[in-house]
Protein backbone atom coordinates (compact mmCIF):
# COMPACT_ATOMS: atom_id res chain seq x y z
CA UNK A 1 0.00 0.00 0.00
CA UNK A 2 1.55 3.53 -0.76
CA UNK A 3 -0.55 5.02 1.82
CA UNK A 4 1.56 4.01 4.96
CA UNK A 5 4.81 4.96 3.13
CA UNK A 6 3.84 8.54 1.89
CA UNK A 7 2.51 8.77 5.46
CA UNK A 8 5.69 7.92 6.56
CA UNK A 9 7.92 10.15 4.72
CA UNK A 10 5.30 13.15 5.07
CA UNK A 11 6.07 12.84 9.10
CA UNK A 12 9.48 11.37 8.89
CA UNK A 13 10.58 14.79 6.70
CA UNK A 14 8.81 17.12 8.85
CA UNK A 15 10.22 15.55 11.73
CA UNK A 16 13.73 16.10 10.70
CA UNK A 17 13.08 19.28 9.47
CA UNK A 18 11.44 21.02 11.95
CA UNK A 19 14.26 19.22 14.31
CA UNK A 20 16.66 21.27 12.40
CA UNK A 21 14.66 24.11 12.88
CA UNK A 22 15.00 23.79 16.68
CA UNK A 23 18.48 24.52 16.80
CA UNK A 24 18.69 27.11 13.98
CA UNK A 25 16.04 29.46 14.70
CA UNK A 26 16.90 32.40 15.95
CA UNK A 27 13.77 32.61 18.17
CA UNK A 28 13.90 30.83 21.19
CA UNK A 29 10.13 30.67 21.46
CA UNK A 30 10.00 29.63 18.21
CA UNK A 31 12.52 26.98 18.55
CA UNK A 32 10.40 25.57 21.36
CA UNK A 33 7.50 25.55 18.73
CA UNK A 34 9.31 23.71 16.50
CA UNK A 35 10.53 21.60 18.98
CA UNK A 36 6.74 20.89 19.60
CA UNK A 37 6.45 20.06 16.15
CA UNK A 38 8.94 17.29 16.11
CA UNK A 39 7.11 15.97 18.97
CA UNK A 40 3.86 15.43 17.08
CA UNK A 41 5.10 14.29 14.23
CA UNK A 42 7.08 11.61 16.60
CA UNK A 43 4.09 10.88 17.58
CA UNK A 44 2.49 10.10 13.65
CA UNK A 45 5.82 7.67 13.58
CA UNK A 46 4.62 5.62 16.26
CA UNK A 47 0.79 5.26 14.91
CA UNK A 48 2.50 4.16 11.41
CA UNK A 49 4.32 1.34 13.39
CA UNK A 50 1.32 0.20 15.37
CA UNK A 51 1.99 1.64 18.48
CA UNK A 52 -0.75 4.32 19.00
CA UNK A 53 -0.43 4.14 22.70
CA UNK A 54 2.74 4.82 23.22
CA UNK A 55 1.71 7.80 20.12
CA UNK A 56 -0.93 9.19 22.69
CA UNK A 57 1.54 9.26 25.90
CA UNK A 58 3.68 10.76 23.99
CA UNK A 59 1.45 13.96 22.97
CA UNK A 60 -0.05 13.69 26.58
CA UNK A 61 2.94 13.98 28.69
CA UNK A 62 5.25 15.85 26.61
CA UNK A 63 3.93 18.03 23.96
CA UNK A 64 1.17 18.91 26.87
CA UNK A 65 3.05 18.88 29.83
CA UNK A 66 6.49 19.26 29.40
CA UNK A 67 6.70 21.56 26.23
CA UNK A 68 3.90 24.05 28.14
CA UNK A 69 6.93 24.41 30.93
CA UNK A 70 9.65 24.71 28.36
CA UNK A 71 7.63 27.23 26.79
CA UNK A 72 6.65 29.07 30.20
CA UNK A 73 10.50 29.40 31.34
CA UNK A 74 11.60 30.65 27.48
CA UNK A 75 8.84 32.65 27.58
CA UNK A 76 9.21 34.70 30.88
CA UNK A 77 13.39 34.54 31.36
CA UNK A 78 15.04 37.69 29.53
CA UNK A 79 17.42 35.43 27.97
CA UNK A 80 19.85 37.47 25.58
CA UNK A 81 20.69 34.88 23.23
CA UNK A 82 23.33 36.88 21.18
CA UNK A 83 25.44 36.35 24.52
CA UNK A 84 24.39 32.65 24.84
CA UNK A 85 25.92 32.19 20.79
CA UNK A 86 29.22 33.65 21.49
CA UNK A 87 30.85 30.65 23.06
CA UNK A 88 29.36 28.68 20.15
CA UNK A 89 32.63 27.26 18.93
CA UNK A 90 34.15 27.19 22.12
CA UNK A 91 32.28 24.96 23.53
CA UNK A 92 31.37 22.85 19.66
CA UNK A 93 34.44 19.99 20.75
CA UNK A 94 32.43 19.34 23.80
CA UNK A 95 29.16 19.27 22.37
CA UNK A 96 30.85 16.80 19.98
CA UNK A 97 31.85 14.29 22.40
CA UNK A 98 28.35 14.43 23.88
CA UNK A 99 26.83 13.70 20.54
CA UNK A 100 29.17 10.59 20.03
CA UNK A 101 28.44 9.10 23.06
CA UNK A 102 24.84 9.47 22.36
CA UNK A 103 25.12 7.91 19.37
CA UNK A 104 27.31 5.05 20.46
CA UNK A 105 25.04 4.50 23.15
CA UNK A 106 22.21 4.23 20.75
CA UNK A 107 23.97 1.84 18.32
CA UNK A 108 24.33 -0.25 20.83
CA UNK A 109 21.05 -0.54 22.38
CA UNK A 110 19.61 -0.81 18.81
CA UNK A 111 22.68 -3.35 18.06
CA UNK A 112 21.79 -6.19 20.63
CA UNK A 113 22.54 -5.49 23.75
CA UNK A 114 19.34 -5.92 26.04
CA UNK A 115 17.61 -5.55 29.44
CA UNK A 116 17.35 -9.12 29.34
CA UNK A 117 19.10 -12.06 27.66
CA UNK A 118 15.41 -14.00 26.90
CA UNK A 119 14.31 -10.94 25.18
CA UNK A 120 16.70 -10.84 22.53
CA UNK A 121 15.71 -8.82 19.34
CA UNK A 122 12.52 -8.08 20.95
CA UNK A 123 13.05 -4.16 19.47
CA UNK A 124 12.02 -5.75 16.08
CA UNK A 125 10.02 -8.56 17.21
CA UNK A 126 6.29 -7.91 15.21
CA UNK A 127 3.54 -6.54 17.67
CA UNK A 128 1.20 -9.70 18.75
CA UNK A 129 -1.77 -9.45 16.39
CA UNK A 130 -4.46 -10.83 18.96
CA UNK A 131 -4.49 -8.20 21.75
CA UNK A 132 -4.42 -4.26 21.27
CA UNK A 133 -1.41 -2.45 21.31
CA UNK A 134 -1.98 -0.72 24.97
CA UNK A 135 -3.13 -4.61 26.73
CA UNK A 136 0.60 -6.16 24.49
CA UNK A 137 2.57 -3.32 26.37
CA UNK A 138 0.49 -3.79 30.09
CA UNK A 139 1.11 -7.44 29.61
CA UNK A 140 5.01 -7.23 29.82
CA UNK A 141 5.30 -3.65 31.71
CA UNK A 142 3.54 -5.31 34.74
CA UNK A 143 4.48 -8.82 34.96
CA UNK A 144 8.22 -9.20 33.52
CA UNK A 145 9.28 -5.53 34.22
CA UNK A 146 7.16 -4.91 37.37
CA UNK A 147 10.44 -3.97 39.22
CA UNK A 148 11.75 -1.70 36.83
CA UNK A 149 8.62 -0.08 36.18
CA UNK A 150 8.56 0.75 39.97
CA UNK A 151 11.94 1.99 40.22
CA UNK A 152 10.95 4.30 37.55
CA UNK A 153 8.34 5.56 39.62
CA UNK A 154 10.32 5.70 42.58
CA UNK A 155 13.39 8.38 40.54
CA UNK A 156 10.05 9.88 40.09
CA UNK A 157 8.51 10.21 43.17
CA UNK A 158 12.44 11.34 44.49
CA UNK A 159 12.53 13.74 41.94
CA UNK A 160 9.47 15.00 42.51
CA UNK A 161 9.60 15.02 46.75
CA UNK A 162 13.14 16.79 45.58
CA UNK A 163 11.75 19.32 43.90
CA UNK A 164 8.80 20.29 46.17
CA UNK A 165 11.91 20.26 49.01
CA UNK A 166 13.89 22.73 47.33
CA UNK A 167 11.22 25.47 46.57
CA UNK A 168 8.91 25.22 49.32
CA UNK A 169 9.41 27.77 51.99
CA UNK A 170 7.30 28.77 54.92
CA UNK A 171 7.99 32.73 55.38
CA UNK A 172 7.05 34.14 58.36
CA UNK A 173 4.65 37.16 58.71
CA UNK A 174 2.61 36.18 55.45
CA UNK A 175 -0.90 36.33 56.05
CA UNK A 176 -2.46 33.14 54.14
CA UNK A 177 -6.24 32.29 53.53
CA UNK A 178 -7.32 29.22 55.48
CA UNK A 179 -10.75 28.03 53.55
CA UNK A 180 -11.77 25.62 56.52
CA UNK A 181 -11.23 28.33 59.30
CA UNK A 182 -13.44 30.55 57.11
CA UNK A 183 -15.85 28.58 56.92
CA UNK A 184 -16.08 27.10 60.22
CA UNK A 185 -16.85 30.97 61.68
CA UNK A 186 -20.23 31.83 62.72
CA UNK A 187 -21.84 35.20 63.05
CA UNK A 188 -21.47 34.90 66.84
CA UNK A 189 -17.69 34.46 66.90
CA UNK A 190 -17.21 37.08 64.57
CA UNK A 191 -19.30 39.85 66.93
CA UNK A 192 -21.62 40.84 69.71
CA UNK A 193 -24.75 43.09 69.66
CA UNK A 194 -24.95 45.08 72.31
CA UNK A 195 -27.64 47.60 74.18
CA UNK A 196 -25.59 50.91 74.11
CA UNK A 197 -26.89 53.57 76.41
CA UNK A 198 -28.06 56.58 74.67
CA UNK A 199 -25.11 59.31 74.16
CA UNK A 200 -22.71 56.60 75.66
CA UNK A 201 -20.80 54.42 73.97
CA UNK A 202 -19.65 51.32 74.94
CA UNK A 203 -17.66 51.42 77.70
CA UNK A 204 -13.53 50.72 78.26
CA UNK A 205 -14.42 47.92 80.82
CA UNK A 206 -15.91 45.65 77.84
CA UNK A 207 -13.06 45.91 76.40
CA UNK A 208 -11.89 42.61 76.67
CA UNK A 209 -14.93 41.29 74.17
CA UNK A 210 -14.88 43.44 71.70
CA UNK A 211 -13.74 41.97 68.95
CA UNK A 212 -10.73 43.15 66.51
CA UNK B 1 -15.57 2.99 -16.88
CA UNK B 2 -16.60 -0.74 -15.17
CA UNK B 3 -12.74 -1.46 -15.57
CA UNK B 4 -11.90 1.66 -13.63
CA UNK B 5 -14.19 0.98 -10.63
CA UNK B 6 -12.91 -2.79 -10.14
CA UNK B 7 -9.37 -1.46 -10.09
CA UNK B 8 -7.38 -1.17 -7.12
CA UNK B 9 -6.71 2.10 -6.94
CA UNK B 10 -10.57 2.53 -7.23
CA UNK B 11 -11.82 -0.24 -4.42
CA UNK B 12 -8.62 0.40 -1.68
CA UNK B 13 -8.27 4.13 -2.29
CA UNK B 14 -10.44 6.67 -3.90
CA UNK B 15 -13.52 5.26 -2.65
CA UNK B 16 -12.28 4.68 0.86
CA UNK B 17 -11.39 8.43 0.61
CA UNK B 18 -14.48 9.89 -0.78
CA UNK B 19 -16.64 7.91 1.92
CA UNK B 20 -14.20 9.27 4.27
CA UNK B 21 -13.92 12.82 3.11
CA UNK B 22 -18.07 12.28 2.97
CA UNK B 23 -18.62 11.57 6.82
CA UNK B 24 -16.16 14.18 7.86
CA UNK B 25 -17.58 17.08 5.83
CA UNK B 26 -21.00 15.71 6.96
CA UNK B 27 -19.87 15.73 10.76
CA UNK B 28 -18.56 19.01 10.35
CA UNK B 29 -21.75 21.15 9.18
CA UNK B 30 -23.80 19.11 11.37
CA UNK B 31 -21.55 19.98 14.19
CA UNK B 32 -20.93 23.76 13.01
CA UNK B 33 -24.90 23.88 13.15
CA UNK B 34 -25.62 22.66 16.35
CA UNK B 35 -22.91 24.92 18.14
CA UNK B 36 -24.48 27.69 16.38
CA UNK B 37 -27.58 27.38 17.97
CA UNK B 38 -25.66 25.82 21.66
CA UNK B 39 -24.14 29.51 21.28
CA UNK B 40 -28.09 30.52 21.02
CA UNK B 41 -29.09 28.64 23.55
CA UNK B 42 -26.24 30.01 26.17
CA UNK B 43 -26.96 33.28 25.73
CA UNK B 44 -30.83 32.80 25.80
CA UNK B 45 -29.76 30.38 28.94
CA UNK B 46 -27.74 33.22 30.71
CA UNK B 47 -30.74 35.55 30.24
CA UNK B 48 -33.65 33.64 30.76
CA UNK B 49 -32.15 33.30 34.61
CA UNK B 50 -31.53 37.17 34.58
CA UNK B 51 -35.16 37.35 33.39
CA UNK B 52 -34.19 39.22 30.40
CA UNK B 53 -35.12 38.18 26.79
CA UNK B 54 -31.60 37.27 25.19
CA UNK B 55 -31.24 37.73 21.42
CA UNK B 56 -34.48 38.24 19.66
CA UNK B 57 -33.95 39.93 16.93
CA UNK B 58 -32.36 38.46 13.80
CA UNK B 59 -34.89 35.66 12.85
CA UNK B 60 -37.79 34.51 14.57
CA UNK B 61 -37.11 33.99 18.06
CA UNK B 62 -33.42 35.57 17.60
CA UNK B 63 -32.56 32.03 15.99
CA UNK B 64 -30.61 33.40 13.27
CA UNK B 65 -28.56 35.10 15.79
CA UNK B 66 -25.31 33.32 15.27
CA UNK B 67 -24.93 33.19 11.63
CA UNK B 68 -25.84 36.91 11.95
CA UNK B 69 -22.92 37.53 14.17
CA UNK B 70 -20.42 34.50 12.32
CA UNK B 71 -21.30 37.40 8.90
CA UNK B 72 -20.23 40.30 11.21
CA UNK B 73 -16.73 38.72 12.24
CA UNK B 74 -15.90 37.43 8.81
CA UNK B 75 -16.28 40.89 6.93
CA UNK B 76 -14.46 42.60 9.49
CA UNK B 77 -11.00 43.98 9.01
CA UNK B 78 -7.93 41.64 10.40
CA UNK B 79 -5.65 43.64 12.28
CA UNK B 80 -2.51 42.71 13.36
CA UNK B 81 -0.60 45.09 15.71
CA UNK B 82 2.74 46.18 14.50
CA UNK B 83 4.49 44.72 17.35
CA UNK B 84 3.01 41.30 17.03
CA UNK B 85 4.66 37.61 15.82
CA UNK B 86 2.43 37.84 12.91
CA UNK B 87 3.33 34.24 11.64
CA UNK B 88 2.86 32.53 15.52
CA UNK B 89 -0.26 35.19 15.97
CA UNK B 90 -2.40 34.09 12.92
CA UNK B 91 -1.42 30.54 13.43
CA UNK B 92 -2.73 30.67 17.44
CA UNK B 93 -6.67 30.75 16.56
CA UNK B 94 -6.14 28.18 13.86
CA UNK B 95 -3.96 25.88 15.88
CA UNK B 96 -7.14 26.02 18.39
CA UNK B 97 -10.07 25.68 16.24
CA UNK B 98 -8.56 22.72 14.24
CA UNK B 99 -7.83 20.77 17.17
CA UNK B 100 -10.92 21.39 18.97
CA UNK B 101 -12.43 20.05 15.57
CA UNK B 102 -10.12 17.35 15.28
CA UNK B 103 -11.72 15.73 18.70
CA UNK B 104 -14.61 14.86 17.20
CA UNK B 105 -13.21 12.20 14.69
CA UNK B 106 -13.06 9.57 17.13
CA UNK B 107 -16.30 10.58 19.19
CA UNK B 108 -19.35 7.52 18.38
CA UNK B 109 -22.69 9.52 17.76
CA UNK B 110 -24.77 6.16 17.77
CA UNK B 111 -23.25 2.56 17.62
CA UNK B 112 -20.69 2.18 14.64
CA UNK B 113 -21.86 6.10 13.92
CA UNK B 114 -18.21 7.30 14.30
CA UNK B 115 -15.79 8.31 11.51
CA UNK B 116 -12.72 6.82 13.27
CA UNK B 117 -13.20 3.62 15.64
CA UNK B 118 -9.67 3.75 17.11
CA UNK B 119 -8.34 1.55 19.71
CA UNK B 120 -7.36 4.45 21.57
CA UNK B 121 -9.87 6.94 21.69
CA UNK B 122 -10.12 8.34 25.05
CA UNK B 123 -6.58 9.11 24.95
CA UNK B 124 -6.56 10.65 21.78
CA UNK B 125 -9.25 13.04 23.42
CA UNK B 126 -7.17 13.64 26.27
CA UNK B 127 -4.29 14.58 23.93
CA UNK B 128 -6.02 16.37 21.84
CA UNK B 129 -7.49 18.69 24.43
CA UNK B 130 -3.96 18.98 26.33
CA UNK B 131 -2.96 20.21 22.95
CA UNK B 132 -5.53 22.72 22.68
CA UNK B 133 -3.45 24.98 25.22
CA UNK B 134 -1.03 25.82 22.32
CA UNK B 135 -3.47 27.91 20.74
CA UNK B 136 -3.84 30.07 24.25
CA UNK B 137 -0.67 30.68 24.56
CA UNK B 138 0.26 30.96 21.18
CA UNK B 139 -1.93 33.86 20.82
CA UNK B 140 -0.93 35.57 23.92
CA UNK B 141 2.69 35.64 23.28
CA UNK B 142 2.48 36.45 20.01
CA UNK B 143 0.27 39.61 20.80
CA UNK B 144 3.13 40.87 22.09
CA UNK B 145 1.11 42.38 24.61
CA UNK B 146 1.24 42.38 28.35
CA UNK B 147 -2.62 41.35 28.98
CA UNK B 148 -2.35 38.91 26.71
CA UNK B 149 0.40 37.05 27.96
CA UNK B 150 -1.05 37.10 31.39
CA UNK B 151 -3.77 35.77 30.39
CA UNK B 152 -2.09 32.69 28.31
CA UNK B 153 0.12 32.41 31.09
CA UNK B 154 -2.82 32.05 33.72
CA UNK B 155 -4.68 29.82 31.15
CA UNK B 156 -2.16 27.03 30.73
CA UNK B 157 -1.22 26.86 34.24
CA UNK B 158 -4.92 26.52 34.73
CA UNK B 159 -5.67 23.73 31.84
CA UNK B 160 -2.59 21.38 32.57
CA UNK B 161 -3.92 21.79 36.23
CA UNK B 162 -7.17 20.39 35.60
CA UNK B 163 -6.19 17.93 32.81
CA UNK B 164 -4.75 16.12 35.93
CA UNK B 165 -7.69 15.21 37.50
CA UNK B 166 -9.45 14.68 34.16
CA UNK B 167 -6.60 11.75 33.61
CA UNK B 168 -8.14 10.52 36.55
CA UNK B 169 -12.05 10.59 36.19
CA UNK B 170 -10.65 8.94 33.04
CA UNK B 171 -8.67 6.36 34.23
CA UNK B 172 -11.47 5.39 36.67
CA UNK B 173 -14.00 5.02 33.88
CA UNK B 174 -11.30 3.07 32.50
CA UNK B 175 -11.38 0.58 34.77
CA UNK B 176 -15.23 0.13 35.35
CA UNK B 177 -15.31 -0.47 31.19
CA UNK B 178 -11.78 -2.22 30.86
CA UNK B 179 -11.69 -0.66 27.33
CA UNK B 180 -9.65 2.50 25.79
CA UNK B 181 -12.13 2.48 22.89
CA UNK B 182 -15.06 4.99 23.45
CA UNK B 183 -17.94 2.78 21.71
CA UNK B 184 -16.85 0.03 23.87
CA UNK B 185 -17.14 1.90 27.08
CA UNK B 186 -20.43 3.29 25.66
CA UNK B 187 -21.40 -0.79 25.18
CA UNK B 188 -19.79 -1.53 28.78
CA UNK B 189 -22.58 0.49 30.15
CA UNK B 190 -25.45 -1.49 28.01
CA UNK B 191 -25.85 -4.72 30.18
CA UNK B 192 -23.64 -4.55 33.60
CA UNK B 193 -24.73 -2.57 36.62
CA UNK B 194 -27.08 -1.68 38.70
CA UNK B 195 -30.34 -2.51 36.89
CA UNK B 196 -29.24 -5.96 36.32
CA UNK B 197 -28.00 -6.05 39.70
CA UNK B 198 -31.39 -5.77 41.53
CA UNK B 199 -33.47 -7.88 38.88
CA UNK B 200 -34.75 -5.01 36.46
CA UNK B 201 -31.78 -5.16 33.40
CA UNK B 202 -33.77 -2.85 31.21
CA UNK B 203 -33.65 0.39 33.69
CA UNK B 204 -30.45 1.00 31.63
CA UNK B 205 -29.84 4.03 33.42
CA UNK B 206 -29.00 2.66 36.27
CA UNK B 207 -26.38 0.59 34.65
CA UNK B 208 -24.01 3.99 33.80
CA UNK B 209 -21.82 5.09 35.57
CA UNK B 210 -22.91 8.66 36.55
CA UNK B 211 -24.61 6.72 39.68
CA UNK B 212 -21.72 4.43 40.51
CA UNK B 213 -19.29 6.92 39.99
CA UNK B 214 -21.01 10.25 41.10
CA UNK B 215 -18.10 11.78 42.88
CA UNK B 216 -16.19 11.30 39.90
CA UNK B 217 -18.96 12.75 37.97
CA UNK B 218 -19.36 15.91 39.66
CA UNK B 219 -15.20 16.27 39.53
CA UNK B 220 -15.68 15.71 35.61
CA UNK B 221 -18.03 18.55 35.32
CA UNK B 222 -16.11 21.25 37.58
CA UNK B 223 -12.78 20.10 35.57
CA UNK B 224 -14.66 20.54 32.22
CA UNK B 225 -15.63 23.86 33.30
CA UNK B 226 -12.07 25.09 33.99
CA UNK B 227 -10.09 22.55 31.27
CA UNK B 228 -12.63 24.93 28.82
CA UNK B 229 -12.15 28.09 30.53
CA UNK B 230 -15.63 28.66 31.25
CA UNK B 231 -17.08 30.54 33.97
CA UNK B 232 -16.75 30.21 37.19
CA UNK B 233 -12.81 29.82 36.33
CA UNK B 234 -12.58 32.26 32.93
CA UNK B 235 -9.81 33.56 34.68
CA UNK B 236 -8.38 33.97 31.04
CA UNK B 237 -10.57 36.47 29.97
CA UNK B 238 -11.18 38.38 33.67
CA UNK B 239 -12.60 41.53 32.20
CA UNK B 240 -12.00 43.34 35.48
CA UNK B 241 -7.90 42.11 35.89
CA UNK B 242 -7.20 41.11 32.20
CA UNK B 243 -9.19 43.70 29.32
CA UNK B 244 -10.27 40.66 27.60
CA UNK B 245 -7.96 38.07 28.22
CA UNK B 246 -5.80 36.65 25.82
CA UNK B 247 -8.08 37.79 22.85
CA UNK B 248 -7.57 41.33 23.75
CA UNK B 249 -5.07 41.60 20.32
CA UNK B 250 -7.46 39.80 18.19
CA UNK B 251 -10.29 40.81 15.96
CA UNK B 252 -12.57 39.81 13.13
CA UNK B 253 -12.02 35.91 11.78
CA UNK B 254 -8.75 34.95 13.79
CA UNK B 255 -11.25 35.92 17.16
CA UNK B 256 -14.25 33.95 15.65
CA UNK B 257 -11.60 31.28 15.33
CA UNK B 258 -11.19 31.36 18.77
CA UNK B 259 -14.49 31.65 19.82
CA UNK B 260 -15.22 28.20 17.80
CA UNK B 261 -12.34 26.53 19.27
CA UNK B 262 -13.74 27.18 22.54
CA UNK B 263 -17.68 26.38 21.93
CA UNK B 264 -16.26 23.15 20.21
CA UNK B 265 -14.14 22.57 22.91
CA UNK B 266 -16.92 22.81 24.94
CA UNK B 267 -19.33 20.35 23.00
CA UNK B 268 -16.50 18.49 22.70
CA UNK B 269 -16.41 17.91 27.18
CA UNK B 270 -19.88 17.58 26.84
CA UNK B 271 -19.83 14.81 24.51
CA UNK B 272 -17.06 13.13 26.86
CA UNK B 273 -19.60 13.29 29.92
CA UNK B 274 -22.36 11.57 28.07
CA UNK B 275 -20.18 8.66 26.22
CA UNK B 276 -18.18 8.34 29.93
CA UNK B 277 -21.15 8.43 32.46
CA UNK B 278 -24.20 8.67 30.86
CA UNK B 279 -24.14 5.68 28.16
CA UNK B 280 -23.99 7.53 25.11
CA UNK B 281 -26.38 6.81 22.76
CA UNK B 282 -27.83 3.85 24.88
CA UNK B 283 -31.56 4.98 25.82
CA UNK B 284 -32.34 5.50 29.41
CA UNK B 285 -35.24 2.20 29.83
CA UNK B 286 -34.73 -0.73 27.20
CA UNK B 287 -38.05 -0.58 26.36
CA UNK B 288 -40.39 0.49 23.90
CA UNK B 289 -40.71 3.44 22.85
CA UNK B 290 -38.04 4.33 24.34
CA UNK B 291 -35.65 2.28 22.01
CA UNK B 292 -37.09 2.92 19.19
CA UNK B 293 -35.75 6.08 19.26
CA UNK B 294 -32.72 6.12 16.99
CA UNK B 295 -29.11 6.35 19.26
CA UNK B 296 -28.25 9.80 18.15
CA UNK B 297 -31.19 11.61 19.70
CA UNK B 298 -30.34 10.03 22.76
CA UNK B 299 -26.91 11.33 22.06
CA UNK B 300 -27.61 14.89 21.14
CA UNK B 301 -30.21 14.99 24.52
CA UNK B 302 -27.04 13.97 26.85
CA UNK B 303 -25.06 16.15 25.14
CA UNK B 304 -27.65 19.34 25.43
CA UNK B 305 -28.33 18.52 29.33
CA UNK B 306 -24.31 18.50 30.31
CA UNK B 307 -24.57 21.93 28.15
CA UNK B 308 -27.25 23.00 30.17
CA UNK B 309 -25.23 22.38 33.10
CA UNK B 310 -22.32 24.30 32.13
CA UNK B 311 -24.56 27.06 30.93
CA UNK B 312 -26.12 27.30 34.37
CA UNK B 313 -22.91 27.60 35.67
CA UNK B 314 -22.04 30.85 33.73
CA UNK B 315 -25.41 32.05 34.95
CA UNK B 316 -25.62 31.73 38.67
CA UNK B 317 -21.61 31.05 40.04
CA UNK B 318 -19.73 33.82 40.66
CA UNK B 319 -15.98 34.05 39.25
CA UNK B 320 -13.07 32.18 40.90
CA UNK B 321 -10.06 34.11 42.58
CA UNK B 322 -6.71 32.47 41.18
CA UNK B 323 -5.59 31.39 43.76
CA UNK B 324 -9.08 29.47 44.71
CA UNK B 325 -8.76 27.98 41.61
CA UNK B 326 -5.48 26.34 41.92
CA UNK B 327 -6.12 25.00 45.43
CA UNK B 328 -9.17 23.58 44.23
CA UNK B 329 -7.32 21.66 41.34
CA UNK B 330 -4.70 20.66 43.17
CA UNK B 331 -6.09 20.11 47.06
CA UNK B 332 -8.87 18.74 46.64
CA UNK B 333 -9.49 17.06 43.14
CA UNK B 334 -6.70 15.74 42.96
CA UNK B 335 -6.17 13.78 45.87
CA UNK B 336 -10.18 13.00 46.09
CA UNK B 337 -9.63 11.58 42.19
CA UNK B 338 -6.22 9.86 43.08
CA UNK B 339 -8.38 8.34 45.85
CA UNK B 340 -11.16 7.12 43.85
CA UNK B 341 -8.87 5.16 41.32
CA UNK B 342 -7.12 3.06 44.44
CA UNK B 343 -10.88 2.86 45.60
CA UNK B 344 -12.38 1.84 42.52
CA UNK B 345 -9.69 -0.59 41.44
CA UNK B 346 -9.76 -2.37 44.92
CA UNK B 347 -13.76 -2.77 44.97
CA UNK B 348 -13.31 -4.14 40.86
CA UNK B 349 -10.98 -6.49 41.96
CA UNK B 350 -11.52 -7.68 45.55
CA UNK B 351 -15.64 -7.95 44.23
CA UNK B 352 -14.42 -10.04 41.58
CA UNK B 353 -16.33 -7.37 38.63
CA UNK B 354 -13.08 -6.34 36.70
CA UNK B 355 -13.61 -6.48 33.26
CA UNK B 356 -11.77 -9.64 32.06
Amino acid sequence: MILPALFFYLFAGVCVASAAMVISSRNPVHSVLFLILAFVNAAGLFILMGAEFLAMILIVVYVGAVAVLFLFVIMMLDVDFAELREGFLEYLPFGLVIAAIFLLELLLVVGGWTLNPTVTKSITAAIPGDVSNTEALGLVLYTKYIHYFQLAGMVLLVAMIGAIVLTLRHRAGVKRQDINVQNARTPEMAMSVRQVASGQGLQDADQAEWVK
Amino acid sequence: MADFFAMPLWTDFLWPLIVMVAQSVLLLVVLLIAIAYILLADRKIWAAVQIRRGPNVVGPWGLFQSFADLLKFVLKEPIIPSGANKGVFLLAPLVSCVLALAAWAVIPVNLNWVISDINVGILYIFAISSLSIYGIIMGGWASNSKYPFLAALRSAAQMVSYEVSIGFVIITVLLCAGSLNLSAIVEAQHTKGLASLIGLPWLTFLNWYWLPLLPMFVVFYVSALAETNRPPFDLVEAESELVAGFMVEYGSTPYLLFMLGEYVAITTMCAMGAILFMGGWLPPVDLPPFNWVPGVIWFSLKLFFMFFLIAMAKAIVPRYRYDQLMRLGWKVFLPLSLAMVVIVAGVLQFAGIAPK
